[in-house]
C-alpha cells in the first residue's frame, strides 16, 4: 500500500509541474463558467441544476485529456520500463495512477464550489441537489478516470489516448439518447449504461446505491481492462 | 545467484532469443556481448522481469521471477539501455522517488542519496529536470538509480554508451568496486570495455550463444595466431613474399603496394608458439629494404567476436 502512496504522489506532482493541469482546469472552468452563467440569468432560478447537466458531457472530454498522459507518457518516454522494474506490482501502479487522477478530477471541481456559494446570496439555494450533485461528480469523475486510464494503457501516443477514451466516455454518456436506433428487448439493459442518467439521479439529491455501484462498476471495469493490457505487453 | 534454463522468447514469429543457458555466480562480473539485434536487450529484461519468456525459467537466488516478480525486483538494480527516466522530475526529486520505492527509510535515505551523489558526481545537477541533462549526466543519474538500494544484483544495458572516456574510467571503477562482492550483468557493444572490466564474457548471436569463458581464456584462445604488420621501402612485392615466406614459422605473407612512393605494406600470419620476430629482421637486414614499421598483433577479443558473430 505503501508503494501506492509513493507513486500517486509523484504522479500528483507529475500533474501540477506540467502546464496540461493549468490548461486543462482553465478550459474546464471556462466552458462549464460561461455555459452555466450565460443560462443562469435568463431563468432566474437559484439553482445549479443546469451545470449539472452539462457535466456528463463537459467530462468525457475534459477528464481523457487529463488521463491521457498517465501510461501514453511513460510508453513513449521509455520510463515505463524503470517503472516496472521496480519492486511494485501492477496493482500497485495502476492504483496510485488512477487514485492520482480522480484526485485531480476533485481539484477540478473545487473551484466550482463558488458557484453554489455565490448563488446562495443571491437567492434561496436548496443544497441537497448540490452536495448530491457534487457527490456524483465525484463519482462520474472517478468511473471516467477508471475508462480514460484505460485507454492511456493501450497507446503511446497521447492523442490517440485522449480520442479513444473521450469516444467511450462520450458514448456512455449520451447512450441513453441513442435508444430509439434500439431493437425492444435490449432497450432495458441499454437503458441502464448511460453514465447521465445515472449521474442526474444522484444530482437530483437522491443518493441510490445503484447509481453508486454503476459508477463503481465503470471504474473497475476501466481498471482491470488497464491491467489487462499490461499484462499483456510483458 | 542466477540460473537461467533454455531461455527463450518470440517477438510473434521472431525468435529473438533462443535455447540460452546461463549460470551466474555471486561475485562475478559478467559482460553481454552481441551485435546490434543480437537478443542482449531481450535477454536483460527476462531476467529483470519486464518481459515474460515464451518459455524457459529464470532463478534469482532459488526464486522463480515469474513466481515473486516483486521480491525479485527488489534483489535487482537495473539501468535499462540510455537510461530512460522521467524527463520532467528534478534530478533530487527523482532519487528521493526511487529511494522511497526501494523501501528506504529517514536517514538511510538521506544517506543512501548523499552517497551516490558523491559516487556518480552528480553534485551540481540535483535540481535541474532530468529533461535537461545531457546524455552522460542523464546516464549517471540512471546509475545512482540502479545503484539506489544497493542490490544485490546489479543488471546495466549499456552503461558507458554516451559518456566521455573520463567517465568511462570513473564508471568501469565504480562497476569493478561493487563488482567485489556483487554481481553485476552489463551488456556492451564496445569490446575494449569488456575486455577491461569483465571476469566472464558471453557473446550472443542470432538469440544463441556463441562463446562463454573467462575474459581471460577467451584472449588466450585468441591469441594462438599472430599477425606481423611491416612497411618496407625499396622493395619488390614479388622478392618481399619469396624472402619472408622462406622463414621458418611464417604461414602467409601479403604484400600491398602504397600509392605513390614506391612502399610496401606487408602482412605476415604467424604459426603460434615461435617468435618469428628476430628471423624476419635478419631477412630484411640481408637485403637494401628500408624498414620503416614493425608492429606485432596478437588476435584480440575483436577479431573473435567478428569471426563468431560473422553474418551466415
Amino acid at each position: 500500500m505503501q508503494q501506492v502512496v509513493y507513486i500517486l504522489n509523484k504522479e500528483l506532482k507529475d500533474f501540477f509541474i506540467s502546464p496540461i493541469a493549468y490548461i486543462v482546469m482553465a478550459v474546464f472552468l471556462l466552458v462549464t463558467g460561461w455555459l452555466f452563467f450565460s443560462a443562469f440569468f435568463v431563468f432566474d432560478q437559484a439553482d445549479m441544476r443546469n451545470f449539472f447537466n452539462l457535466l456528463p458531457m463537459t467530462f468525457a472530454f475534459v477528464i481523457p485529456a487529463i488521463t491521457m498522459r498517465l501510461f501514453a507518457e511513460e510508453l513513449s518516454s521509455g520510463s515505463y520500463e524503470t517503472l516496472l522494474t521496480l519492486p511494485v506490482t501492477f496493482r500497485d501502479i495502476i492504483l496510485g495512477k488512477y487514485l492520482a487522477g480522480v484526485a485531480m478530477v476533485a481539484a477540478l471541481l473545487v473551484p466550482t464550489l463558488s458557484y453554489p456559494i455565490f448563488i446562495s446570496f443571491m437567492g434561496e439555494l436548496d443544497w441537497g441537489p448540490v452536495l448530491g450533485g457534487y457527490i456524483g461528480a465525484v463519482f462520474m469523475g472517478a468511473a471516467f478516470t477508471g475508462v480514460g486510464l484505460f485507454a492511456s494503457a493501450l497507446t503511446r501516443n497521447q492523442i490517440i489516448a485522449f480520442i479513444t477514451g473521450a469516444v467511450i466516455c462520450f458514448t456512455l454518456t449520451t447512450i441513453e439518447r441513442m435508444l430509439f436506433f434500439v431493437p425492444g428487448p435490449l432497450l432495458k439493459v441499454l437503458g441502464q449504461l448511460g453514465a447521465s442518467l445515472h449521474f442526474q439521479n444522484i444530482a437530483r439529491g437522491i443518493v441510490d446505491s445503484r447509481d453508486l455501484i454503476y459508477f463503481i462498476s465503470v471504474a473497475f471495469l476501466g481498471l482491470y481492462a488497464a491491467h489487462l493490457v499490461m499484462q499483456e505487453k510483458k | 545467484m542466477i540460473q537461467v534454463e533454455d531461455l527463450t522468447k518470440f517477438y510473434s514469429d521472431l525468435c529473438a532469443v533462443d535455447h540460452i543457458n546461463l549460470e551466474i555466480p555471486k561475485g562475478e562480473i559478467m559482460g553481454l556481448l552481441g551485435p546490434n539485434g543480437a537478443g542482449k536487450t531481450t535477454t536483460l529484461r527476462m531476467l529483470t522481469g519486464y518481459f515474460q519468456p515464451t518459455s524457459g525459467s529464470i532463478r534469482i537466488k532459488d526464486c522463480a521471477v515469474d513466481e515473486q516478480p516483486v521480491m525479485v525486483k527488489g534483489l535487482i538494480g537495473y539501468l535499462p539501455e540510455s537510461a530512460p527516466l522521467y524527463p520532467g522530475m528534478l534530478v533530487y526529486d527523482y532519487l528521493l522517488y526511487i529511494a522511497n520505492i526501494r523501501g528506504l527509510r529517514d536517514q538511510a535515505r538521506q544517506g543512501r542519496i548523499a552517497d551516490l551523489v558523491e559516487r556518480c558526481g552528480l553534485q551540481g545537477i540535483m535540481h535541474k529536470t532530468i529533461g535537461e541533462l545531457s546524455k552522460g549526466l542523464k546516464q549517471r543519474v540512471g546509475l545512482a538509480h540502479a545503484m539506489m538500494s544497493d542490490p544485490e544484483i546489479l543488471i546495466l544495458d549499456e552503461p558507458t554508451s554516451g559518456l566521455d572516456p573520463n567517465q568511462i574510467v570513473e564508471i568501469r571503477d565504480i562497476i569493478r568496486a561493487i563488482g567485489r562482492e556483487k554481481t553485476v550483468i552489463l551488456s556492451t557493444h564496445i569490446l575494449s570495455e569488456a575486455e577491461a572490466t569483465c571476469d566472464r564474457i558471453v557473446i550472443i548471436h542470432e538469440g544463441r550463444i556463441v562463446a562463454d569463458d573467462r575474459t581471460a581464456n577467451l584472449k588466450h584462445s585468441a591469441g594462438d595466431t599472430r599477425q606481423i604488420n611491416l612497411c618496407l621501402q625499396n622493395a619488390e612485392a614479388e622478392d618481399v613474399r619469396r624472402r619472408l615466406g622462406a622463414l621458418e614459422g611464417i604461414a602467409d605473407v601479403t604484400t600491398r603496394a602504397q600509392a605513390g612512393d614506391g612502399r610496401q605494406d606487408v602482412t605476415l600470419v604467424c604459426r603460434s608458439s615461435q617468435d618469428v620476430r628476430a628471423s624476419i629482421y635478419a631477412a630484411v637486414k640481408a637485403t637494401d629494404w628500408i624498414l620503416l614499421e614493425f608492429v606485432q598483433h596478437t588476435r584480440d577479443l575483436e577479431s573473435i567476436f567478428r569471426e563468431l558473430t560473422k553474418e551466415n
